[in-house]
């Protein structure tokens, strides 16, 4: 009962604060935009992690390549 | 082989990204403090004209937070997709701090900042300047977890490189919190925070003053202001200096190409424009003895003998042991599920060349100097205009405080063109400490190149300007919303 009411307090604290934003209610409009553009566009289109969707096994063996490969091209050594 | 023009714009990308950052937090962090302060002259004294100006400013903050909210993820997503091999040789050290402080931000600024917003006549006074003063403190808090990471990258400490998981790992998290250079770099760039807000604050007051409007609110402000950013400009002098002694200890080159010393010695003197020097400064501020040896470019690259008899090697003799090390790196992989025993006896040459590893890659000496105009002169821009508004900020308390400030438009005149000023002085201090640490991503273990995904160039290139196009969206949003606050004036005209 005591948490059921304090939590409906902390509810109705961020509502009533929400609700009664004057110059705030702009700025929430630029960071919902700017987290659109980071999340649903940026993100999904032009920042996918390079080593995603792999195990870590595979993630080592690749980032081992990467880290050595170039240094043996170039010294032709093995 | 990786082209140097895909590591160019990558690098080129992750420092617009970094620099369009750091607009947002030093004033988040100097704020902070500057209308807690203003709420807590207000709790003692329970004049509404303290609460209204806590108020104005507590806007600023929130349209200033609003906009950079986040522009720190970019920095992540940059790591997973342009710096992977970064990403995953730093392993979990990197990740800990940033994960802990994406939590704590996350549920300290939710929950004070929202208190600090929408509490006013709902809490407790007690509790709303507990939540302003923790909004503050969750800030620097989670300004310290990044700056750990950063620290660990200039001076690695605390981990043992994995070659099975081809990992750093962490096997001592106090060390890596402690670390030296992040204690410096944590309070330095903290109070330079201090200082942006105590310049911003007192710049925006005296455009009030130069309408002529709002005065006794202007007045107020400067004087909250000007005391913090006096504070903090001398703690930042204060840990400036122990950053140079970690940098001349643990990143000799850095401070050879900030001072633009090709040969070292005693008594070393502190370049203040090239054919201007100061004798023995330099040795004082690296060593804090004036005796002191302070190694130049070619000393680094040569090898030198420390003051301690430590022998430092040369360039080639450390790029030597780098070649040795990734060497046993790849030898020890091929052999360690067929021949455990000589993986074992390799993975041995692995681990005594372990701290030079990084110099495997580099192909020629010159590679390890980083480019010196880069960072003398931001070195120069950073000190110079710190100085500068130091003495402005003492100006502006000390006529406030004998009345005259009102009357004085060229002091306001110079706060007020002040503010782009101490912007670019924080700019200049992260450009010193990133560009003076080149070619390395962790300092002797990975330089750029290696780090470095290899992607396109052309999508490295796209997106670099996709974000140049953002930024600039963003901050002429910013301004325009700051004008029109800082236009319409804090609500404390009734109570003048």
């Amino acid at each position: 009962m005591w948490l059921r009411r304090k939590t409906v307090a902390v509810w109705n604290f961020y509502l009533d604060g929400f609700r009664n934003m004057t110059w705030g209610k702009a700025l929430w409009v630029v960071i919902v935009l700017k987290l659109f553009i980071m999340f649903a566009v940026l993100r999904v289109f032009f920042f996918q992690p390079v080593l995603s969707g792999k195990t870590d096994e595979e993630k080592g063996d690749i980032v081992f390549e990467n880290l050595t490969q170039p240094y043996y091209d170039r010294n032709s050594f093995d | 082989m990786i082209e140097t023009a895909l590591i160019d714009w990558s690098r080129a990308q992750f420092a617009l990204t970094a620099c369009y950052h750091w607009i947002f937090v030093p004033l988040t962090l100097g704020l902070a403090v500057i209308m807690a302060v203003m709420e807590t002259i207000y709790f003692i004294r329970k004049d509404d004209f303290w609460k209204k100006t806590a108020q104005f400013w507590m806007k600023m903050f929130g349209i200033n937070f609003a906009v950079g909210i986040a522009s720190g993820l970019i920095l992540e997503f940059e790591f997973g997709t342009n710096w992977s091999n970064y990403s995953w040789f730093v392993g979990d050290i990197f990740g800990a701090p940033l994960a802990i402080e994406g939590i704590l931000a996350f549920f300290m600024e939710a929950t004070f900042v929202a208190v600090m917003f929408f509490g006013w006549d709902k809490v407790g006074k007690k509790f709303h300047l507990a939540s302003t003063w923790l909004t503050g403190i969750g800030a620097s808090i989670s300004a310290l977890w990044i700056l750990v990471a950063n620290a660990w990258m200039q001076h690695p400490v605390g981990m043992e490189f994995n070659p099975d998981t081809v990992r750093n790992e962490m096997v001592d998290f106090w060390a890596v919190l402690s670390n030296p250079v992040a204690v410096s770099k944590f309070f330095h760039s903290v109070l330079s925070g201090w200082m942006t807000g105590a310049v911003f604050v007192i710049g925006i007051s005296c455009w009030y003053l130069l309408k002529k409007r709002e005065t006794r609110f202007a007045l107020a402000s400067i004087r909250v202001a000007a005391s913090v950013g006096i504070i903090g400009t001398f703690a930042v002098m204060f840990t400036g200096d122990s950053a140079a002694v970690h940098v001349a200890k643990y990143q000799p080159m850095k401070l050879a190409a900030a001072e633009g010393l090709l040969d070292g010695g005693t008594r070393a003197p502190f370049s203040v424009v090239p054919g201007v020097e100061i004798p023995g400064l330099l040795s004082i501020l690296a060593t804090h003895d004036i005796d002191g040896f302070v190694p130049g470019i070619n000393d680094i690259l040569d090898g030198y003998v420390d003051p301690d008899g430590n022998e430092v090697l040369s360039a080639e003799a450390k790029m030597y042991r780098g070649d040795m090390a990734l060497r046993a790196f790849r030898v020890y992989r091929q052999l360690k599920d067929t021949q455990p025993e000589a993986a074992a006896q390799v993975r041995k040459v692995l681990d005594e060349n372990a701290e030079y590893f990084g110099y495997g890659y580099i192909e020629d000496r010159e590679e390890l100097v980083p480019p010196v105009w880069l960072v003398y002169w931001p070195f120069r821009i950073m000190v110079g205009l710190g100085s500068f508004l130091l003495l402005v900020m003492i100006l502006v308390l000390w006529f406030e405080r004998k009345g005259r400030m009102a009357g004085l438009r060229w002091l306001q005149w110079v706060a007020l063109l002040s503010i782009p000023l101490v912007y670019l002085a924080g700019q200049a201090g992260w450009i010193v400490a990133e560009v003076g640490r080149q070619p390395w991503a962790i300092q002797d273990l990975l330089p750029v190149k290696a780090a470095v995904s290899s992607l396109s160039t052309g999508a490295v290139k796209t997106t670099f300007f996709i974000f140049v196009a953002i930024f600039a969206l963003f901050l002429a949003i910013e301004v325009r919303i700051l004008v029109k606050a800082i236009k319409k004036g804090p609500a404390v005209e009734e109570i003048e």
